[in-house]
């Protein structure tokens, strides 16, 4: 469609809508930004978590039998999990940082606050679901269990549950960050109108 | 708020109150006992932090939707019950995974790290916190479905103006 003068060009679903940057824009970059290095730094501490120790089993005469055992993170599915879920988590941040900064005048039908919020909430579940499930796998791995005669093993790895639990420290600051951001874009809702009603029935 | 309005999230907070209630009691009442090499293995949710922090969540998001049953839903703390739900379905949500990972630790066991699975022993556990899970599952989903209307009442925000 040919547009004359001065006119808007309305393509079709997107408007253009003229807005202006205040300081308070500023919170929510910020806090995802930081969110997004804390569950970066997360899933990377955990991923590359690794350690070796060779035990001395049995001695036959004088040579001594040793064995190597690893510990890696892809030994408990709990891990892998929390990993998996912090990976994904500081991929959403990536993308609602870009799409903040980028596409600011890009609003379908007005549903981005909406898809913006309900994202963000899928992503705190995440993220709360995978560290709560590594830190109490952790516990146990401290302390162990003498009911079901499961040895603590954190004794014999030392390096790797101190890489484990600052793993889960910096999840648990992500996790409060992004609590903070989910409670910020659905203030932001409020009273959200959407442009032509004729996407939902 | 007239009474037709106020269905819905009566029959949600019902149902959520049912679940987390079930959770509770199941979980708390798991029990087993079995006979080892002449040496007795009881198998209680104290034994694991775990369990009991799955119990005491589940205890009290059961005492909190009791009473949110009867309050009056003013516009007013709207908000405040707002929060203090999402807060509850965080916590929900961290007990079932917490409980999730530590029950596959006693359901398949850890090769590496040299603990032996325990559900072979004692069965009638491993089903009870099964079950229990199940529950706790279905009360953190509820209270997700509670949390979606609890914001479109307080927010508006699938309000459709053209």
């Amino acid at each position: 469609m040919a547009s004359e003068g001065g006119e808007k060009p309305e393509v079709f679903g997107v408007e253009r809508v003229a807005v202006t940057t205040r300081s308070y824009d500023w919170i929510i970059p910020t806090l995802r930004l930081l969110a997004f290095f804390a569950t970066l730094a997360a899933a990377l501490v955990m991923a590359l978590n690794k350690q070796k120790k060779t035990f001395v089993v049995a001695t036959i005469g004088t040579t001594p039998i040793q064995v190597t055992l690893t510990a890696k993170f892809r030994h408990t599915p709990a891990f892998v999990f929390f990993v998996i879920v912090n990976g994904i988590a500081s991929l959403h941040n990536l993308l609602m940082l870009i799409v903040n900064l980028v596409g600011r005048k890009f609003d379908y039908k007005g549903l981005r606050p909406l898809v913006i919020a309900a994202l963000d909430m899928m992503n705190v579940a995440l993220v709360s679901g995978g560290v709560n499930a590594a830190a109490f796998m952790g516990q146990l791995g401290r302390d162990g269990n003498s009911h079901a005669r499961w040895n603590k093993i954190c004794d014999k790895f030392e390096s790797y549950c101190d890489r484990g639990s600052g793993a889960m420290l910096a999840s648990f600051i992500g996790l409060g960050l992004m609590i903070i951001v989910n409670i910020i874009s659905i203030v932001k809702l409020r009273n959200h109108k959407l442009v032509n009603s004729s996407i939902v029935p | 708020m007239n009474l037709a309005k106020r269905i819905p999230i009566f029959l949600l907070r019902f149902l959520a109150l049912g679940a987390a209630v079930t959770a509770t009691v199941i979980m708390v009442t798991s029990k087993d006992t079995a006979q080892v090499l002449n040496m007795k293995f009881e198998a209680k949710y104290t034994n694991s932090p775990t369990f009991k922090y799955f119990a005491l969540i589940n205890a009290i998001a059961s005492g909190y939707t009791l009473i949110m049953l009867f309050f009056p839903s003013k516009s007013s703390c709207g908000h405040l019950i707002l929060v203090f739900d999402l807060i509850m379905a965080l916590l929900l949500d961290s007990s079932i995974s917490a409980c999730l990972a530590i029950g596959q630790v006693g359901k398949k066991g850890n090769s590496h790290a040299g603990w032996l699975p325990i559900c072979g022993q004692v069965p009638k556990f491993c089903d009870h916190v099964t079950g229990a899970l199940i529950a706790g599952f279905l009360a953190a989903v509820i209270y997700f479905l509670i949390i979606l209307y609890s914001l479109h009442k307080f927010l508006n925000i699938f309000n459709i103006k053209s």
